[in-house]
């Protein structure tokens, strides 16, 4: 199929940037759409064009670096499908297909289509974890987990932190993944020490790192590669509240 | 933004059922304005419990302005670079429009004070009884003012669907079920405060009041 | 064959770490033997760990919580990206929750089987040993693993084993785990503990005074070149699978760190064991940039079949005639059919491929059918079982595996290889340390299924932070400079490689360069090898490394985010690896575990092993690029588990 794209294309993170419309031709049904990328960039290489940059690792939706706003949606079209696991097959020969960063201020642009996650690293250092130095743990039978809790709290655990949550977000929230991760932690019986702290101390980084507040637009959830709840912020605002409380 | 909003929400209800005493009758429509102006009597003075309540809205306005102004102003210095291509609305509409529609809002607001209460754009004016300003500003040769009503209310109607399940959300609601009901809970609200609302300037129009 | 012109041969080489007694009770005495480091010490050592996997996370974590200071890299934007992230399927542990007889010794026997007795027994046996404490210890961190009803941990068996000691998440075990050491590692950052620096590359290791005291890294996004120092150097960099372009490994996976420390000296250890992995979705077309792993426990209910006549592989899978098709394995083997190990079914599919009969794009594909199992449990039991991946195979093929067979075609999957190492995890450079896939230490010639996630998190959690404290007792070594004689050349070095890149300005991209080594390698060191075969891939790889460094073209600056300048690197390092493993394949005239020479076959077209002259462990030694590669053989003793062949039949 032939297709045009047009891709935001920015030399550096303090550079200016604009859409450049390229012509794609000829690409299989059946390539991935960072296939179709790779395609394109062989011929801007051989053609003395500076390639298009962008994130990508596993190419199998999990490792979370890949991260493209396709057509005003981040990751695409697809529902639960990160951008390397979008095939070209959900387009038309035709199309014209925008490609564009995540944008957020915490997510700065590093060149065309790569933007610095880091902050969600920083998220994670303020209380993203459960306190057990090696060499400390008890038997793994120790204490049972209800199958009901380690379910719930294996799939709040499966957020991949691509970020697609803040560039759907009107406001640039990171609630999405936050609470994914004070979900999966507070609801196993390990994560009940630290959980008023790490509730507290996490969305204090979140505010720290340049993030909106949420009001609960609800379109983080829909974007989500790995379908994490809305209902989680919900949750994470109870803990909050109950955290806030007992200060 | 959620306790403000609630506080708003408790106003529009006591203000609807205020409201639908016109079906009652023009009188006792004036009468519960009357009473509205006596209620704390003799504790308080005439008129000072409209006052308070209005203070009270006043505050609870002003909080909620201000924290949707804040908010707003962070979302934007946290997205500084808009999208080439203009988002599509995942989620949902009455989400999407919190911002907008609060504003309409407000104008509709003041509008709707200067009109019905202190009767400036009112053609009855403001020395008459507050039935008559309702009939006079809703006749139907003023459908315009009617349909701009309705608009505004509508959009009351949208900003509560989403408002009322969000406060919920931000105080903790967390299950599914509990989602269900809270949608729910916040549709059956909206609508009914809608129709509670529309209710009068329809029967205005339409005569049955009058 | 002896020594020639490929290669050299050298004095063997001998594992002096190891202790000697009953395996039971080795790893506790070279505990006890190892020197400790006074708390107060351990701030004024720092240790470079590169790599932020299983075995990275997991050491970098630990060694900072024991008061170490750690600088740790990886080339992913954060730590939680490295690869380890897309494992699925599980963990092996020899908990015997199960009550099924599993023991530590079980698992080390069946590991050292498995491994096709290439592996050293007493390695073996300590991370048999040591699995038992990665369950408890990830479950403390709050790693959300299968539960069952009683809220005990689940178990499954997988890989063909008799006991169920399998723990997994779903199919998300690597990213569960690696999460669970990414976030003691974060909570470390946090504390000041670590360093941590995301998107850095390492591209050369420094010696001074005969010792790894650092390394030469290039910020990937300024393209600035720093030399960082540290007592000693973890070198936790993954596997080197993507020496065939399409892999199931991450598109970044590379060879460069273990490289570079090999072209100082480290001896590179049996690197022509790799592991092909049978089912995996084949190749839809030219643009194809990586393969992705179906789950192996597909093979459960699935037939695997290709039709009996060449002629029948242009038509739709549903016009085949029930007798027209050859389900081969079930033929073959008739006792373990359609669940013979990975080598085997690996094998046989490209058998039947090369015989003309293989389905799908370029004939390279067999049916993976469902048909019977929808037929005799019903699609909602299918559904339930298998219902995500029969969604992923959609999301990437565009066909329903409920209406037509799945196509899968094996891949490469894993590479039992790496930087020798002794029991200590260090390698023939003092200070120089190898952990996880990076190394070439447990597995011997073949590894099982759900032991390379044991196998990081035992060394980064377990082992090499009790062994390493053993070397780092001598320190804190001398400070180095940026102006020693030795960090000066490094750090030429590394500049000078770039400017060559960037200079040579030619008419092949880089990819283009990396796919052709990768057809190479695939064609003639994959799944079999032949003496003539490999000998061709040589020439082929020597002219293709001339080419690559005349002709390549790579865009932009050295000084900005260049992925193609990254991947220039990574490509060649790859050509000179990929010559190392044709060597090794070469010289090692058997067949065992993830190498079968075609000429060391049984009379039924098994895998023969010769236990008297490759009963070893092959360590290669650089000798310059164009120089021959020096054999150095470290003799392997079974005193436990006494070779045997296996037989699937
Ligand atoms: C698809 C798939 C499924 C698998 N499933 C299983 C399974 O079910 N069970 C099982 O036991 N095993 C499985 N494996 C194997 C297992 O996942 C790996 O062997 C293991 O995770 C390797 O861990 P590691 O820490 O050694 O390396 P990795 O996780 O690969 O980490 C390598 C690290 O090194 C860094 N790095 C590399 N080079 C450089 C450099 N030059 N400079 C700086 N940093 C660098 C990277 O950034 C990364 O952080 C699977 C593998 C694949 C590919
Ligand atoms: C200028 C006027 C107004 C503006 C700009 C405004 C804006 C907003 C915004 C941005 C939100 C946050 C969205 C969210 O939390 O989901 C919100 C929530 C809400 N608004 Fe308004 N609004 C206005 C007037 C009103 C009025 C008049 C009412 C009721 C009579 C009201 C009731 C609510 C309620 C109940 C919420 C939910 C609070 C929460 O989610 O925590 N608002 N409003
Ligand atoms: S919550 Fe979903 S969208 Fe957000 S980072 Fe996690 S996986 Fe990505
Ligand atoms: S590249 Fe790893 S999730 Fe897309």
């Amino acid at each position: 199929m032939d297709i045009k794209v047009r891709v935001w294309r920015q030399s550096g993170p303090t550079a200016g940037g604009k859409m450049v419309t390229y012509d794609v031709k000829g690409i299989s049904p059946d390539a991935s759409f960072l296939e179709m990328i790779d395609v394109l960039n062989e011929t801007l290489i051989l053609n003395g064009d500076d390639p298009i940059a962008f994130d990508h690792d596993c190419r199998e939706g999990i490792c979370g670096a890949c991260s493209m706003v396709i057509n005003g949606v981040a990751h695409g079209p697809e529902k639960a499908t990160t951008t390397c696991q979008l095939h070209m097959r959900k387009f038309k020969d035709g199309d014209v297909i925008d490609v564009e960063p995540w944008r957020a201020a915490a997510f700065p642009v590093i060149k065309d289509l790569v933007v610095d996650r880091s902050a969600f690293d920083k998220i994670i250092q303020a209380g993203g974890y459960i306190t057990a130095p090696t060499g400390t743990a008890p038997d793994a039978h120790a204490a049972p987990v209800p199958k009901k809790d380690a379910d719930a709290a294996f799939e709040a655990a499966t957020c991949i932190g691509c970020g697609a949550c803040v560039a759907a977000c009107p406001n640039g929230s990171s609630m999405l993944f936050t609470a994914a991760k004070i979900a999966h932690l507070g609801l196993m019986p390990q994560g009940q020490p630290e959980r008023d702290s790490r509730v507290i101390d996490m969305l204090q980084a979140q505010d720290d790192a340049g993030f909106g507040g949420c009001t609960n637009a609800g379109e983080c959830t829909t974007v989500c590669p790995k379908g994490i709840p809305l209902s989680l912020i919900g949750r994470l605002n109870s803990d909050y509240r109950k955290a806030i409380s007992k200060r | 933004m959620a306790v403000s909003g609630a506080l708003l929400v408790l106003f529009l209800f006591a203000h609807a059922a205020g409201n639908l005493k016109i079906f009652v009758g023009e009188t006792d429509f004036d009468h519960y304005a009357e009473w509205l102006r006596d209620l704390g009597t003799p504790l308080l003075p005439h008129g000072w419990f409209l006052w308070l309540q209005r203070i009270g809205l006043l505050a609870g306005i002003g909080l909620h302005i201000w924290a949707a102004t804040a908010l707003t102003i962070r979302a934007k210095k946290a997205r500084p670079v808009k999208y080439a291509h203009r988002p599509k609305i995942q989620g949902s509409y009455a989400a999407r429009t919190m911002r907008w529609g609060g504003v309409i809002i407000v104008l509709f607001v003041i509008y709707h004070i200067l009109d019905l209460t202190t009767g400036t754009f009112n053609p009855a004016g403001g020395d008459v009884d507050p039935s008559a300003r309702v009939i006079a500003g809703f006749a139907p040769d003023r459908w315009y003012v009617t349909l701009f009503y309705t608009l505004a209310v509508v959009s009351v109607g949208f900003h509560l669907r989403h408002g009322i399940w969000s406060a919920f959300r931000t105080l903790g609601q967390q299950t599914t079920k509990g989602e269900r009901r809270a949608k729910a809970v916040a549709l059956v609200l909206s609508v009914v405060l809608v129709a509670m609302y529309l209710s009068v300037p329809f029967a205005v129009l339409t005569g049955l009041v009058g | 064959m002896v020594a020639n012109e490929f290669w050299a041969e050298g004095e063997p080489v001998v594992d002096k770490a190891a202790p000697d007694g009953p395996v039971e009770t080795r790893w506790e005495r070279r505990k006890f033997s190892a020197k400790l480091v006074n708390p107060a010490n351990r701030r004024k050592l720092t240790v470079i760990v590169v790599g932020t996997g299983l075995a990275g996370g997991s050491a970098a974590a630990t060694l900072a919580e024991a008061g170490y200071r750690v600088k740790s890299y990886c080339y992913q934007d954060s730590p939680r990206r490295a690869h380890s992230i897309a494992a699925q399927g599980g963990i092996n542990a020899a908990k015997n929750y199960r009550n099924d007889g599993d023991s530590v010794y079980r698992l080390f026997y069946d590991t050292v089987k498995g491994g096709d007795f290439r592996a050293r027994e007493s390695n073996v046996y300590r991370l048999a040993q040591v699995s038992v404490n990665i369950i408890d210890q990830c479950v403390a961190q709050g790693v959300p693993f299968a539960r069952e009803y009683g809220g005990l941990l689940d178990n499954r068996s997988f890989g063909g084993t008799q006991v169920s000691r399998t723990f997994y998440a779903r199919g998300q075990t690597g990213q569960q785990l690696l999460l669970g050491a990414y976030q003691a590692m974060e909570r470390q950052i946090g504390l000041g503990n670590i360093e941590m620096n995301a998107r850095h590359e390492m591209l050369e290791l420094i010696i001074v005074d005969g010792k790894a005291r650092g390394i030469v890294v290039r910020d990937m996004v300024t393209g600035e070149i720093t030399t960082e120092f540290a007592d000693a150097v973890v070198l936790a960099s993954g596997g080197y699978g993507n020496v065939f372009f399409l892999s199931t490994n991450a598109k970044g996976c590379n060879v460069t760190a273990s490289w570079r420390a090999h072209r100082k000296g480290a001896l590179f250890a049996n690197p022509c064991y790799t592991q092909i992995h049978p089912t995996c979705i084949p190749e839809s077309g030219s643009h194809q940039s990586k393969l992705t792993l179906m789950s192996e426990s597909l093979r459960n209910d699935g037939r695997v079949w290709v039709p009996k006549r060449a002629e029948d592989c242009q038509k739709p899978a549903g016009e085949i005639a029930e007798e027209d098709r050859d389900y081969y394995l079930e033929r073959i083997y008739p006792s373990f059919g359609n669940l013979v190990p990975r080598d085997i079914a690996s094998r046989a599919a490209k058998n039947v491929c090369d015989e003309g009969r293989g389905v799908g794009p370029g004939g390279l594909g067999v049916y993976l059918d469902f048909a019977d199992a929808i037929k005799r449990l019903g699609r909602k039991a299918v559904e339930a079982k298998y219902g995500n991946l029969f969604e992923m195979y959609e999301r990437i093929t565009g066909e329903d595996p409920y209406e037509t067979p799945m196509r899968i075609y094996p891949a490469v999957h894993y590479t039992m290889g790496g930087l020798w190492v002794d029991y200590d995890l260090q390698s023939t450079i003092e200070g120089l340390f190898v952990v996880g896939e990076a190394n070439f230490s447990d597995h011997g010639a073949n590894r099982l299924g759900a032991s390379a996630l044991m196998q990081g998190l035992a060394d980064g959690y377990f082992v090499l932070p009790n062994t390493i404290s053993n070397y780092l007792a001598n320190g804190p070594f001398p400070a180095v400079s940026e102006t020693d004689a030795p960090v000066v050349e490094a750090r030429k070095e590394v500049e000078d490689r770039i400017a060559k890149f960037l200079s040579i300005d030619g008419d092949r991209t880089v990819d283009s360069f990396h796919r052709e080594l990768g057809q190479i390698m695939w064609e003639y060191c994959g799944m079999e090898r032949t003496e003539e075969g490999l000998t061709k891939a040589i020439g082929l790889i020597r002219a293709l490394k001339e080419e690559f460094w005349t002709r390549v073209k790579v865009p932009g600056k050295g000084e900005e985010l260049n992925q193609n300048l990254e991947k220039a690197g990574r490509v060649a390092d790859f050509l000179e690896l990929g010559e190392l493993m044709c060597i090794d394949a070469l010289h090692r005239r058997e067949s065992c575990g993830g190498h079968f020479r075609a000429e060391s076959q049984t009379s039924d077209g098994e895998a023969l092993r010769h236990d008297d002259e490759f009963g070893y462990a092959a360590a290669w030694e650089y000798f310059g690029a164009d120089g021959k590669p020096t054999l150095h053989k470290e003799d392997l003793n079974f005193e436990y588990v006494h070779p045997s062949t296996r037989s699937y039949k």
